[in-house]
């Protein structure tokens, strides 16, 4: 099991357009994924009602994890679209 | 006949036409509701209901392209969320019909969003709307949405979002009534946009029957169902006698005893040229420079400031640019995020903004004045949220040093109207919003729909502070012009003259209106019908009495 643990750099939090396509990206892979914020519940990341329902902000932590090859590329690339303080 | 229906009424002219509504009154599939026994295809069947709303909310998208295709987008991916779909399959598989689960599976999520912040609460209604088509799929009825008709109807809804309108065919569209909304709610500024008539607020209108033909008067807000053949003969000879006498008032604008008033348009940017050159506008009474700035992560170069305000600059001899107004209800994604604000409305927006981020407002400031050189056009600047005599001195400090002539601070909190003489000797000029003067004058946020009658420019209250700083610039040989929403109503238009208010800045659709409603009083009716309304104790009151006064209209 792969995890990333970062804060939510985008300007919304994980809404809108970044959780979009934060969703999207694990849509695209077969792998289980999940977001949570440390210590609750993790959430399928694929589903964007939860990921929405997570209500990370900016400044937020949250834990990503997926299993299965490609893991750790997957994670990178989650992480990513999280910490683009452009976004 | 049946009695009228009456409304706020915010874009003008008379349309008859059969009612099409938005209901958006799918039923609630009854609780306890159980299917036959066959889970599976039970279940099969709402999958293939959440992915049939999916492929007709991005089909929506791609035709109506720009900013809906991502809107709708994104509710695609919430009717596609496998979430949502595990949750309608578990339920079916305990046994409950498949419109109940997926009602009820909605209901999960929409709790959680509801209580995850303001923002998400906003998506809660997305979220009911996509519920919705999915049941309606399930149901066999009719999803919610703007109707199809082959013949033009008078569309009728709770209220219009953005997302219905996309795709909507003007042509189609007679005149559009709804229940909630205000004077600046999307279906009024999209109405005048397009020229038909318009009511808001108009309770009882979803209670209209499909097909019912009604008289829609969107001057003064009536609703008729079911109107005689003489009375809509009747309206659409008042209508096309006001249509002939736009034709017949051209040039600048004046009362009939030649009193100029400059009527000018209100541009969001150089795409609305065009319309303000065709409707003969004077000039810009007010450029919003907000397009440059929204939605951008990071702030526009001044080359390309200059470029955009070049473009509107060179369209007209005299131009009034507003600073970019901007706070947290308008966030700027280049900027740090706002502070939590629960009141944007009364926070750190508009000019207030500058005092922490100074650079946006200089650039802005370098960029107007190197894109007017060279230029013959009369280049005003004005800052928005402007409170007290100090802000003004500060702006105008900053306007002077950029190099900037003329700078004039805009009236829209009653702070600024109230001591407007301390503010004339520091500005070249002021210009009402009448919008936010409403707003903040009645303590009732302009979004609000229930608050819509606050919104209602003929409030006594409001006419009185637009009375104070006429007077007050008038004293010291100063201009102080009206760019809200209520330049726009050719009555009010009166009024604002009989007030002391030396011009007029509208949507370019209402400038012939306008125009023609100036050209038929003298000045001497409108100043009696400024007093007429002034007397009165309510907005209503206000607009009877003000009309009395005013025998063209």
């Amino acid at each position: 099991m792969a995890e990333r643990r970062v804060r939510v750099e985008t300007k919304v939090g994980l809404h809108a357009r970044p959780a979009a396509l934060f969703v999207q990206a694990a849509t695209r892979t077969p792998l289980d994924v999940t977001v949570a914020k440390p210590g609750k519940d993790p959430v399928n990341a694929k589903s964007i009602l939860s990921v929405l329902g997570l209500d990370a902000q900016q400044g937020e932590e949250i834990v990503i994890e997926a299993e299965g090859d490609g893991a750790d590329a997957l994670l990178d690339e989650l992480a990513g679209l999280v910490t683009e303080k452009s976004a | 006949m049946p009695d009228a229906l009456r409304g706020t009424g915010v874009s003008p002219g008379v349309a008859a036409g059969p009612v099409r509504s938005i209901s958006g009154t799918v039923p609630e599939p009854p609780a306890g509701e159980r299917h036959a026994g066959d889970a599976a295809a039970e279940g099969a069947r709402a999958l293939a209901a959440l992915e049939a709303v999916g492929l007709d909310l991005d089909e929506r998208g791609a035709r109506a392209g720009g900013e809906a295709r991502d809107v709708l987008a994104a509710q695609a991916m919430m009717a596609r969320d496998p979430g949502l779909a595990d949750l309608v399959v578990s339920k079916i598989d305990d046994g409950v019909s498949a419109p109940r689960a997926v009602y009820e599976a909605f209901g999960v999520f929409r709790a959680t969003l509801a209580g995850a912040g303001e923002y998400m609460a906003a998506r809660v209604a997305d979220l009911d709307d996509i519920r919705d088509r999915v049941v309606a799929v399930l149901l066999g009825v009719p999803a919610p949405g703007v109707p199809d008709s082959d013949e033009p109807f008078v569309l009728v809804a709770r209220d219009l979002a953005p997302a219905d309108t996309a795709l909507l065919d003007p042509a189609k569209v007679l005149a559009f009534v709804t229940r909630d909304g205000g004077p600046t709610s999307h279906t009024a500024i999209l109405a005048r946009a397009m020229g038909v008539p318009a009511v808001v607020a108009c309770s009882g209108c979803m209670d209209l029957p499909d097909g019912t033909v009604v008289l829609v008067d969107g001057a003064s807000g009536e609703v008729h169902p079911d109107p005689a053949d003489e009375e809509i003969a009747t309206a659409r000879a008042a209508a096309e006698a006001r249509a002939a006498a736009l034709d017949a008032a051209t040039g600048p604008g004046a009362t009939a005893d030649g009193h100029r008033i400059p009527l000018l348009a209100n541009v969001g940017g150089p795409k609305d040229v065009e319309a303000a050159l065709a409707r003969g506008a004077e000039g810009v009474g007010l450029f919003r420079t907000e397009f440059l700035f929204l939605g951008r992560t990071t702030a526009p170069s001044e080359e390309e400031q200059e470029a955009a305000y070049r473009a509107v600059l060179e369209a007209f001899p005299s131009v009034v640019v507003r600073t970019l107004d901007a706070g947290a209800d308008k966030p700027l994604a280049f900027l740090p995020p706002p502070g939590d604000e629960p009141n944007p409305a009364l926070g750190e927006r508009g000019l207030r903004l500058f005092q922490n981020y100074p650079e946006v407002l200089t650039g802005q400031l370098r960029a107007l004045a190197r894109a007017a050189e060279g230029l013959d056009v009369e280049l005003n600047v004005m800052a928005p949220m402007v409170a007290d005599a100090a802000e003004t001195r500060d702006f105008v400090a900053a306007c002077r040093a950029a190099g900037l002539p003329r700078v004039g601070i805009m009236i829209e909190i009653p702070s600024a109207a109230l001591r407007a003489a301390d503010l004339a000797t520091e500005a070249d000029f002021f210009s009402l919003g009448t919008n936010d003067l409403a707003q903040y004058t009645f303590a009732a946020d302009r979004q609000i729909g229930a608050l819509a009658r606050f919104q209602d420019a003929w409030q006594p209250a409001l006419l009185d502070l637009v009375a104070m700083a006429a007077e007050a610039a008038a004293e010291v040989g100063k201009s102080c012009g009206v760019c809200g929403e209520a330049a726009g109503d050719p009555a009010l238009a009166c009024v604002l003259t009989g007030l002391g208010v030396t011009s007029l800045s509208m949507s370019a659709p209402s400038l012939p209106h306008v125009r023609a409603a100036l050209a038929a009083h003298t000045l001497d009716q409108c100043r009696h019908a400024a007093e007429a309304a002034r007397q009165a104790t309510d907005a209503v009151g206000a607009r009877t009495a003000a009309r009395a006064e005013l025998p063209s209209l």
